[in-house]
């Protein structure tokens, strides 16, 4: 690639991270929150993107990852006395693990089958977080985690998770233009030609849950210093259901449509839900017009419609 | 080089290989012909591992490759193209050749290099010497068929075999195109050494360049022999003209 156009699309991409940078100086508390709960799940959604556009593997139970990420950090921090920065670089380790042995059980099944055990393996571990109450704190959660002085703010936490998600993000960019990601795409659009072609396609898709696992883990660590707090709701199946939501939204063919998927619906939920607990009315209505008119997602569609504007990047 | 022995498949009942035997020199071109049904293309699948041959050997080398996946195989030196196109259609020509070029550089679970970057210039010579050079940034489902077919050989090519296996490389073809294909395989046998073993319905093309020709039939092995040798024999005329589809 020319160093021009290298320039042309990081330029823009730096503004926008300097913007976000010095948001808390203009925005009020409230919207500060949002936007860091924003950055969290947005994350969250992209990683399940990995798998899901890029993989074309229907990982329905991404949530537990996220789960497992955010409980250890809260159990590190709550039950050992271990240094809390542990806690955050463990949460991607362990969720990876989680990823590991589901996926190793789940992998050899295809497409449908291998969503629905997810769903059966994953409700399994939201049922032993909601029940042990002497481990988890069971259906009630753990509350008031004290996260490192430095994080522990609004603005803390919003600049935490902001650095997080666009390191994060750089990573997976990078990822998804390597080799492996060319042929995680590759075993998505065609597995038996991949085998014929030398690739262990079992592997590949293997690989690419852990990795999309460990950056939901992540996401999951964002989401206890930003809230401060852990609950078993975090790897229900409906939380699950909304992040695929989140992908088909904003445009699983696209790296930075599950992100915009993901603003559109904690939005939703945040400014439709002040006036009515139904929030999920407008969230149906709104997935069906997707549906009827914007099948490639909100992003999907805007990049259509601009293919030649140079927005290439997103 | 290559050696089937005894091969046989079934399924729910219908045995679509019995029997089978082949046997493929380094360097030789052979070619598989039999009626429709005869059981070719489940011969490639059994020996690309596709399918799971019931009993039998399949021996690559002297080694046993007969269970082994197919991306083992594929390691072997055995790459194949397909009957029915199968291709990665949503990518362009370029990036269907790279995959495998990617796979056979073991560039598979590389997760921070860039892709751009990688497997260039073989993946240019591998087009170039298909003429594919100008269409290399179309969206391959986009291709007409015949060009499908070529891109086939061209994704084989990708990871270096020594061993090429062409299911039917020019049904659906033009006749300029099956001309195109058939110089073709030419070339790759005498000036890359790739050992070529295919199945074709063109009796004419399969005359022209095998050193030997292998006849199935009802999913037995006939008869393997040198081209005059198949010509002439009677078992052949029967199955061929007694209608034995």
């Amino acid at each position: 690639m020319p160093e021009r156009s290298a320039w042309k699309v990081l330029v823009p991409w730096l503004a926008v991270f300097v913007l976000l940078l010095f948001a808390p100086r203009f925005l009020p508390r409230f919207q500060v929150y949002l936007t860091g709960l924003i950055l969290t799940t947005g994350l969250l959604a992209v990683s399940l993107n990995l798998v899901l556009g890029l993989g074309g593997m229907y990982q329905f139970h991404h949530a537990v990852f996220y789960g497992i990420g955010a409980y250890t950090v809260a159990l590190v921090i709550t039950k050992t006395a271990f240094s809390p920065w542990i806690g955050f670089l463990l949460a991607p380790v362990v969720s990876a693990l989680f990823s590991l042995v589901i996926g190793l059980i789940c992998v050899r099944l295809s497409k449908l089958y291998f969503g629905m055990l997810q769903i059966s393996l994953g409700s399994l571990v939201w049922a032993v977080v909601f029940r042990w109450y002497s481990f988890t704190g069971g259906d009630d959660g753990i509350h008031g985690i004290p996260v490192p002085d430095i994080i522990s703010s609004t603005d803390g936490a919003y600049h935490f998770s902001l650095i997080l998600t666009a390191i994060c993000l750089i990573v997976m960019q990078r990822i998804v233009n390597s080799p492996f990601g060319r042929s995680f795409q590759a075993v998505r659009d065609n597995p038996v030609r991949s085998e014929a072609v030398g690739i262990n396609v079992k592997r590949v898709q293997l690989t690419g849950m852990v990795i999309s696992g460990a950056f939901a883990g992540i996401a999951g660590s964002m989401f206890v210093v930003i809230e401060g707090s852990v609950f078993p709701e975090l790897m229900f199946w409906t939380l699950s259901l909304e992040i695929i939501i989140m992908c088909l939204l904003g445009g699983w063919f696209t790296f930075l449509g599950p992100m915009l998927g993901a603003a559109i619906i904690v939005l939703l939920r945040t400014v439709v839900g002040i006036y009515t607990e139904y929030w999920t009315l407008v969230l149906g209505f709104v997935l069906m017009l997707l549906i009827l008119f914007l099948p490639q997602g909100v992003l999907g569609y805007f990049l259509e419609k601009f293919k030649r504007g140079g927005m290439k990047a997103v | 080089m290559l050696l089937v022995e005894n091969l046989q498949k079934s399924f729910d009942g219908f045995v679509a290989v019995s029997n089978a035997r082949l046997e493929v020199e380094k360097g030789e071109v052979v070619a598989v012909i039999g009626p429709n049904g005869a059981g070719k293309t489940t011969l490639f699948n059994l020996i690309t591992g596709q399918l799971r041959a019931d009993s039998g050997r399949i021996l690559f080398k002297g080694g046993n490759i007969s269970g082994m996946s197919p991306y083992e195989i594929c390691r072997k030196g055995i790459s194949r193209s397909f009957q029915v196109v199968n291709i990665f259609s949503r990518l362009t020509v370029f990036e269907n050749v790279r995959v495998s070029v990617i796979s056979h550089n073991k560039r598979t679970f590389n997760l921070f290099s860039r892709a751009e970057s990688i497997a260039v210039s073989e993946t240019k010579e591998i087009l170039k010497s298909l003429g594919f050079t100008e269409k290399a940034h179309r969206i391959s489902g986009s291709l007409s068929h015949g060009d499908q077919k070529v891109l086939e050989m061209a994704i084989a090519l990708g990871n270096r075999p020594e061993l090429l296996i062409l299911d039917e490389p020019t049904a659906g073809m033009s006749p300029e195109e099956t001309r195109d294909t058939l110089e073709l395989m030419k070339l790759l046998s005498r000036e890359r050494g790739i050992t070529i073993l295919f199945c074709e319905h063109d009796m004419e093309l399969v005359f022209s360049i095998s050193n030997r020709i292998m006849v199935m039939q009802h999913g037995r092995t006939i008869i393997q022999g040198e081209p005059d040798v198949v010509r002439n024999d009677t078992h052949v005329q029967e199955a061929y003209l007694g209608g034995g589809g």
